[in-house]
């Protein structure tokens, strides 16, 4: 086991293209670091270079004491679960998990001890004489991660490997492999473009965009404390509400206004963003979270904490509800929200309502709240995120 | 290839049955016997030759040069092995058959080692003008054999290789390998990356992937081509007739030589043509079962 060390990572390609820009990242012995972002970010690219599968244009990997860049995937020592699986299909899941260890040329017994363990642990003892054509999806899974466990090596490289399991095995396997880097505690680098996943499984949470890294940290400061509109917008589900908006100071009480309502800034907002003092007079990025907002009806509800609308659509979802209504503002549009639509395939669809902006609020499942019907909508103020509408940096000091 | 064919024919009739209606299932049928009694006749069309020179090869040479094969329905005592017996007796034909052997042998396995150990460099070792060399080998498809008759024949006078089995091998090395290697390149290129990668993480070298990794899976199409390949070899009269001479000529030469001889011997014709059949379809019958499962199938997903 040992830390993995990025610095200056970048890959560029013959025809000019950049893949990964001056990455810089500190992987912690033992630690479980989930890169994301939408797909074409450079997170596969990352990984494939800390894998040896993608020559180095500049910048350093380190492995432990050893910088790698000039060493070939076979020397690493570190272990990687592909998308694919990619299980030698000639192979029997023995054969499939113990192909590592042959070639390290241990012996029989020991072999034989590491491959039944690890069977065990992953529930594969009784397919360890079938062919991977004869396994369903998810134990194929399950062989893909033997054979990297297997290896005990340096640290563990997985790229999207739960991303071909259906709903309910991703739940399910999302759990096993959290469980199982916890038991055996090598540092592993995961890659997803599913923030569900980044968020539950990551020790930290690195967020790419355009083989630029956003922001690192724990997966609770990237979704209290993103550090501009693109992590905002990525992390969280469904994602930040973001309007533009107004902010103005009246007998020393800050409002931004939206819609014909408006919300009062309490003291703690601007205690903790004290830079947004600047923004008087302007427009900025509000962002409010669907979690943030109430039925007013089931709120303690005070004045400037309101927003008023007509229902548009009300999904109720067992445990919460999500009821969509318009407000009439303008859309943040910037090149962050766009790449954020175009990730959620939704940037070529018609926009509900038309002008305007539909906010999303994830109302407790008492509501009774239904399509068509007026909203009075209660929005926690203290949680209200600001950002640049410029620079799209979020505001703090 | 063939793999690819066989997962589409397990899915096609799930997709397909269930929502035909009566007419069209009717029409089916009959399309379908329609087909059968084509495949029928097309298959007697290629049999009856086929038939005719087993009788032939049955039946002594008066009763050849009297009358035709089919009077063997009328009189079936006519029916004799005497002709296989001349043969098995006949040294000449003996040597021509083993020379055969010594000849397709080596040029099938040459041509196999050689075309995957360069189809795999060509498609997963990464080097400079590697795509220009694969252009130029597959290239080499279009040359004509004939061309080449002249300057390699005064080639291996030139080095002693004239007139014996080492210059056939060769010269159908040469002229197998960029078909081999077309056929076995687009194979390798298509089995996923990540397969290769994976064994590449797992501490393989290059070589540990292709003997353990590519050569397995490639199995059908190695068959395939060792299929063609010894086929070919076997049944090549031409470049034969030109680079070997007596003691190194292949069976499809001495048979000839056989007929200049005797005239029409149409009974040794067909009884030598019938033993050299057994090899390669005895050579068919081991490798075709290779071919008909489909080895990727649960690789990857």
């Amino acid at each position: 086991m040992a830390e993995v060390v990025l610095t200056g990572l970048g890959k560029a390609y013959g025809d000019g293209t950049r893949a990964v820009t001056d990455l810089n990242l500190e992987i912690r012995d033992g630690e479980f670091l989930v890169l994301v972002g939408p797909s074409g970010c450079g997170k596969t690219t990352a990984l494939r270079m800390i894998a040896g599968l993608e020559q180095i244009t500049e910048g350093t990997i380190r492995i432990g004491e050893q910088v790698v860049n000039d060493v070939p995937s076979r020397d690493r020592d570190v272990a990687m679960v592909f998308q694919s699986y990619a299980l030698y299909p000639h192979l029997n899941v023995y054969d499939n998990i113990a192909f590592g260890l042959t070639l390290r040329k241990l012996p029989k017994n020991e072999i034989d001890h590491r491959v039944r363990e690890v069977a065990e642990v992953l529930e594969l003892s009784e397919h360890l004489d079938r062919k991977p054509r004869n396994l369903s999806g998810g134990q194929r899974q399950r062989v893909a991660m033997g054979r990297a466990i297997v290896r005990a090596p340096q640290a563990f490289l997985m790229d999207e490997p739960l991303s071909n399991l259906d709903a309910k095995l991703r739940v399910q396997m999302r759990a096993q492999i959290a469980r199982i880097q916890r038991e055996i505690g090598v540092t592993t680098v995961y890659v997803t473009h599913d923030q569900t996943e980044a968020m539950t499984l990551g020790d930290r949470v690195a967020v790419m965009r355009r083989g630029v890294l956003q922001q690192v940290g724990p997966p609770q400061e990237l979704y209290d404390r993103p550090v501009n509109l693109f992590v905002a917008g990525f992390i969280g589900s469904p994602g930040m509400n973001l309007v533009s908006a107004r902010l103005d100071e009246n007998d020393g009480r800050f409002w931004v206004s939206l819609n014909s309502d408006a919300l009062l800034l309490p003291e703690s907002v601007l205690r903790q963003r004290p830079a947004l003092r600047q923004y008087v007079g302007r427009d900025v990025v509000v962002g409010i979270r669907p979690e943030d907002m109430e039925d007013t009806e089931l709120a303690d509800a005070r004045e400037g904490q309101i927003l008023h609308s007509v229902a548009d659509l009300v999904e109720a979802m067992g445990s919460d509800v999500l009821v969509h209504f318009p407000v009439d503002v303008p859309p943040v549009v910037t090149d962050d929200t766009r790449e954020l639509a175009q990730d959620a395939g939704t940037d070529d669809l018609p926009k509900a309502g038309g002008k305007g902006t539909v906010l999303v609020g994830r109302f407790s499942p008492r509501t009774r709240i239904y399509e068509g019907q007026p909203v009075a909508a209660w929005v926690d103020t203290s949680r209200l995120h600001f950002f640049d509408p410029a620079t799209g940096s979020s505001i703090w000091k | 290839m063939t793999l690819v064919a066989e997962e589409v024919r397990i899915e096609v009739p799930v997709s397909g049955a269930p929502k035909r209606g009566v007419l069209s299932r009717v029409a089916a049928r009959l399309g379908n016997g329609a087909i059968q009694l084509l495949l029928a006749l097309v298959a007697v069309f290629w049999l009856v030759p086929v038939f005719g020179l087993l009788i032939a090869s049955l039946r002594d040479e008066s009763a050849n040069t009297a009358t035709g094969w089919w009077t063997v329905f009328t009189k079936p005592a006519e029916l004799t092995l005497a002709n296989y017996a001349e043969l098995v007796a006949n040294q000449a034909v003996w040597q021509s058959f083993l020379n055969t052997f010594y000849i397709a042998v080596p040029a099938t396995v040459l041509v196999v080692v050689m075309a995957s150990l360069a189809s795999y460099a060509l498609s997963w070792i990464e080097f400079p003008g590697r795509e220009t060399l694969t252009v130029v080998v597959v290239g080499l498809l279009v040359m004509p054999i004939q061309v080449a008759l002249i300057p390699v024949a005064k080639l291996f006078g030139a080095f002693g290789l004239f007139g014996t089995i080492t210059g056939v091998v060769l010269f159908h090395v040469a002229f197998g390998l960029p078909f081999a290697i077309f056929l076995l390149r687009n194979f390798f290129a298509g089995i996923p990356r990540d397969l290769i990668e994976a064994a590449r993480m797992d501490g393989a070298t290059e070589w540990v992937i292709f003997k353990r990794v590519v050569l397995p899976v490639a199995k059908p199409a190695i068959a395939s081509l060792t299929i063609f390949q010894f086929l070919w070899v076997w049944n090549d009269m031409l470049v034969a007739l030109v680079f070997a001479d007596q003691d190194s000529a292949p069976i499809t030469v001495a048979l000839r030589a056989q007929l200049r001889q005797f005239g029409t011997n149409i009974d040794l014709l067909a009884t030598g043509a019938f033993l050299s059949m057994i090899v390669p379809l005895a050579v068919f019958l081991v490798f075709q079962k290779y071919f008909v499962q489909g080895v990727l199938a649960g690789s990857t997903k």
